[in-house]
């Protein structure tokens, strides 16, 4: 591997300037005679707005102009679009209202952006918002999918009779009622998943830039894939074609998902600036970010799983709701349909399924991916169901996982997805040994000597990562391609920059991609840097999102990299006079196999540079590039155990130990990838423990705006955690990477759950397990017990 | 308008604002040092943390005006020239930030309890006093590791120079 290769645990190369307090984020951008924007937002979560009165606030100190959405819409700025279609099982397509920028006759969710203020300070924006006279018509709201879906709702958008979005099912029907109704048990749930606020820690931000020499836009923002941004704005927006339209996505502080959609306030700031004059920021503060941001998750389902007498699975049968907000944002009909349902087989093979997917509109934020982005809503399901069953047919929790484990690869699922390799036996056999999972009843005694629950719960999960196929999910309704792109640069001197169109936002690929290089050329890290981030320096990209950065991104550099190491190969062989076949790249050399002829690799790049002597015919330079089309999905997998202790007096769970069995393929950085699991980790404790955005019913009013209300996983929350890695390679690509970025927040809260479950005794028990929850369960069951 | 001074990382700086500004604001915007970040209104997340009169505080709950006078030390100056402080060399060895944007204030507090402790600093105490510090995206899990380490390093120095 070398010192600095594939697999070597390299400390980063981007921490000195987040670590000194050079990190550049969007809020930290100036630009000369940059002003301010806040946004005027709806205080209800349902109204139908009948005036607004912008004269005062104009008035106010400091003021440049006060902006609405009428003004927005005559000058043709497009509605914001989902952009993946699905069909109804009846064939009709999604039902989707309109969402524009500012709205203009109707507010549908708490924190609905209607103007914006654009001032000389952001105190002086924010205290004008407040002189913004709205006046609205306060319609009835409904939060919940249920009763959205109910007799008599509210109707939010005139285009979805109902509420209803689509109604979509996956899987054979037939054959799974077939299977239920011949089985020997059946075990039926119904499973929650709480609704969450991703919360990157860098609040969401946007400069909108209007030069009107050029009449060109640039636009700095908080992205996890600023070449969609530009595409969508320029072709869907119409905010600007592409060529006059410039993104930067600097650096960005997390994203969990919450960034990759493009938001109102990015189109808002941009018109803005041209309409004023002046370079727009925005920045959100926290409040407005659970206001606004994305949020994650919501479903509803119930859940039949079907057993033969041998207790191995016959068919599984999912229905289920998902609450996407008052509007669809850009992927948000992807995640609780192909990015959910396809994934219902777990590790497990089951030779019918069929899942049915409802999806509402509700006055509330927009739900969208976050972090794993409908593969935690199966994990959960599944996981849960596996338990109870295991539970109801008395059976070990693993022995009832292993006879029903797919054994043998590659493995076509009944719902789409082709499993290509893996060995969850590994990883499951490794957690349970790590967890020491057999001393597990002496330490219940010990706990139980002391008047503690301790429980013990697992989970076996499996994702779909390297997002994705383009023709595939092109065929589901995609509106994009999902390959990625590269290109290699080789300066004249060997040093090199390596440009992506995927983006970092914490995940370490100006360490780990310059590792690649490191590899394959045996050059030092420190001469590569990694070039992404701004449309006019990387040609076109998909971003990162789906752990897609490794198993796509690299790849795509893989392939730039094969032919800048031809082409060198080439002037190598030529300036050496041997055989091009005789030469090989090691140790930053090219040589001649077998001879102690060599040539250093940055004689050779200048030599491409010179174009003195170079092959008849060869043009000079020594710069690739070139887009990967991946040919699957990869499927990272894995087990997690989780020991707890729950305190009967109080409800309070603590967590004793937590042990996380991945696969992950290949690894180029192990140091970076344990940091991806445990920032997993934390997030699904927090979703199975902590967090939850909840909402006023009668209202519609959002009770969880601020960290004073939504609880965060604090260091103390959380034990440290204890890894291992079971690697099978994956076929599908160059590098044999599945990737890691979400698997700690998908298989983490059913383990925790499960758990917990088990200390209490009590199965029916719902995220988030607060203190109150636990301890009103268990006193439920003294009462039920004290009265049998 | 106020007028506000302070020593900031060794040198004297003053500017005007509001008399509502916020240290915090009154930091990045005034003086351009934009390390110190807002993660949150409530005072809770801690990307604000700065050093004031040596000790450690939130800068978005205090008034640029109440700090006039004082001597304050932000990320930008807790390192020698062109060199890591330990605590900060131990976040990069351990792989203890991913975005960075929490790094600033956590780096800042894991100084000041590193210092207050004076060498006596267990796992339960750090995960106990980053209470005020949240981070998305580590799991806290090499934060706490980096903080231990940089400890020792400091620590055990100073003891091994008292040898
Ligand atoms: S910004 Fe100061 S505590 Fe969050
Ligand atoms: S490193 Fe991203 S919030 Fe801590």
């Amino acid at each position: 591997m070398g010192m600095e290769g594939i697999g070597a645990r390299v400390a980063r190369k981007e921490d000195k300037r987040f670590l000194t307090g050079k990190g550049r984020y969007t809020d930290d951008m100036i630009v000369p005679g940059m002003k301010f924007a806040y946004f005027v937002r709806s205080p209800h979560a349902h109204a139908r707005i009948t005036g607004i009165d912008v004269s005062a606030a104009k008035a106010m100190p400091g003021v440049i102009d006060v902006l609405d959405g009428k003004q927005l819409q005559a000058d043709g700025i497009g509605n914001l679009i989902c952009g993946w279609m699905i069909h109804s099982k009846d064939g009709s397509p999604m039902k989707m209202g309109a969402w524009r920028p500012l709205a203009v006759d109707t507010v549908r969710y708490v924190g609905d952006a209607v103007a914006i203020v654009v001032a000389d300070t952001a105190a002086e924006a924010r205290d004008a918002a407040e002189a913004v006279v709205v006046d609205y018509d306060e319609l009835p709201a409904v939060t919940t999918s249920l009763a959205a879906l109910g007799e008599g709702a509210p109707q939010i958008h005139p285009e979805a009779p109902g509420n209803l979005i689509f109604d979509w099912q996956i899987g054979d029907g037939a054959a799974t009622d077939a299977a239920i109704a011949s089985a020997a048990h059946v075990t039926e749930i119904e499973i929650h998943n709480n609704r969450l606020s991703p919360n990157p820690m860098e609040p969401r931000a946007t400069l909108g830039i209007y030069d009107s020499a050029e009449d060109h836009f640039t636009c700095y923002t908080t992205s996890q894939n600023p070449h969609v941004a530009r595409l969508v704005m320029s072709a869907f927006y119409n905010v600007a074609p592409e060529n006059k339209l410039r993104v930067i996505a600097p650096d960005v502080g997390g994203g969990f998902g919450s960034k990759i959609y493009i938001y109102p306030e990015e189109i808002v700031c941009l018109w803005a600036s041209k309409k004023t004059g002046v370079p727009v920021k925005w920045t959100s503060d926290r409040t407005e970010a659970f206001l606004t941001d994305a949020h994650g998750r919501d479903h509803v389902s119930k859940v039949k799983m079907a057993f033969d007498k041998d207790h191995r699975i016959i068919g599984l049968k999912v229905d289920t709701i998902a609450n996407l907000g008052a509007y669809m944002s850009l992927f948000s009909s992807a995640v609780p349909t192909y990015l959910y349902a396809t994934l219902l087989s777990g590790q497990y093979a089951i030779p019918a399924i069929h899942a049915n997917v409802r999806t509402v509109y509700t006055n509330t934020v927009p739900v969208d991916a976050y972090r794993g982005a409908g593969r935690p809503e199966a994990t959960y399901l599944l996981e849960r169901t596996m338990e109870t069953a295991a539970r109801e047919l008395g059976i070990s929790p693993a022995e009832l996982r292993r006879k029903n484990f797919i054994r043998s690869f590659p493995y076509q699922t009944p719902v789409i997805m082709n499993y290509d390799a893996g060995d969850y036996e590994a990883s499951l056999s490794a957690a349970m040994q790590a967890a020491d999972w057999d001393g597990f009843p002496a330490r219940r005694a010990q706990s139980e000597a002391r008047g503690k629950k301790r429980g013990i719960g697992m989970s076996c999960y499996i994702e779909a990562c390297g997002i994705a196929p383009s023709q595939a999910v092109g065929s589901l309704g995609a509106g994009v391609g999902l390959w990625e792109s590269a290109e290699v640069r080789v300066n004249a001197v060997g040093t090199i920059e390596v440009l992506t169109g995927s983006h970092s936002h914490g995940q370490g690929h100006e360490t780990t991609f310059a590792q690649l290089v490191a590899d394959r050329l045996g050059v030092p890290i420190a001469s590569v840097n990694i070039v992404h981030g701004d449309t006019d320096k990387v040609q076109m990209g998909m971003g990162t999102y789906g752990s897609r950065s490794g198993a796509v991104g690299m790849s795509a550099i893989v392939k730039a990299l094969d032919k800048v190491e031809m082409k060198a190969k080439k002037i190598a062989a030529h300036l050496m006079e041997a055989d091009e076949s005789d030469i090989v790249i090691e140790n930053g050399e090219l040589k001649v196999a077998g001879t102690d002829k060599s040539l250093p690799w940055f004689q050779v790049a200048l030599a491409a540079y010179t174009a003195h002597n170079l092959p008849a015919g060869m043009e000079p330079g020594l710069k690739e590039g070139a887009f990967y089309d991946p040919s699957n999905f990869t499927f990272p997998a894995g087990c997690y155990i989780a020991e707890v202790e729950v305190d009967p007096e109080t409800g309070k769970t603590e967590i004793l130990q937590f042990v996380a069995a991945d696969d992950f393929g290949n690894i180029i950085n192990p140091l970076i990838v344990e940091g991806q699991v445990h920032g997993g980790l934390a997030q699904g404790i927090g979703q199975a423990l902590l967090e939850e955005v909840r909402y006023d019913e009668a209202t519609g009013q959002i009770l969880t705006a601020s960290y004073m209300d939504y609880a965060m996983p604090r260091a103390d929350d959380l034990p440290s955690f204890t890894l291992s890695h079971q690697n099978t390679p994956c076929p599908g690509n160059p590098l044999g990477i599945k990737g890691c970025g979400e698997a700690g927040a998908i298989g983490s809260p059913p383990a925790l759950i499960n758990a917990i479950t088990d200390a209490i005794g009590i199965n029916d028990l719902t995220m988030p397990a607060t203190p109150l929850k636990v301890w009103s369960a268990l006193q439920g069951s003294s009462m039920r017990m004290a009265a049998e | 308008m106020a007028k506000v001074t302070l020593t900031v990382n060794g040198r004297t700086m003053s500017g005007e604002c509001d008399d509502r500004t916020l240290l915090v604001h009154f930091i990045r915007e005034k003086l351009g040092l934009t390390g110190t970040h807002v993660g949150c209104d409530t005072t809770q997340c801690g990307a604000c943390v700065v050093h004031m009169d040596g000790r450690s505080v939130k800068s978005c709950s205090i008034l640029a005006v109440q700090a006039s006078g004082s001597t304050v030390t932000t990320i930008e100056g807790i390192a020698a020239q062109g060199e890591l402080h330990p605590v900060q060399a131990a976040f990069n060895q351990h792989h203890g930030l991913q975005c960075g944007f929490c790094t600033p204030g956590m780096v800042m507090t894991a100084v000041d309890m590193i210092a207050r402790h004076g060498g006596a600093l267990d796992e339960a105490t750090v995960r106990h006093e980053l209470e005020g510090n949240i981070c998305r995206c580590t799991g806290y899990h090499n934060i706490v590791k980096a903080v231990l380490s940089a400890n020792e390093e400091m620590h055990g120095a100073a003891r091994q120079a008292a040898e």
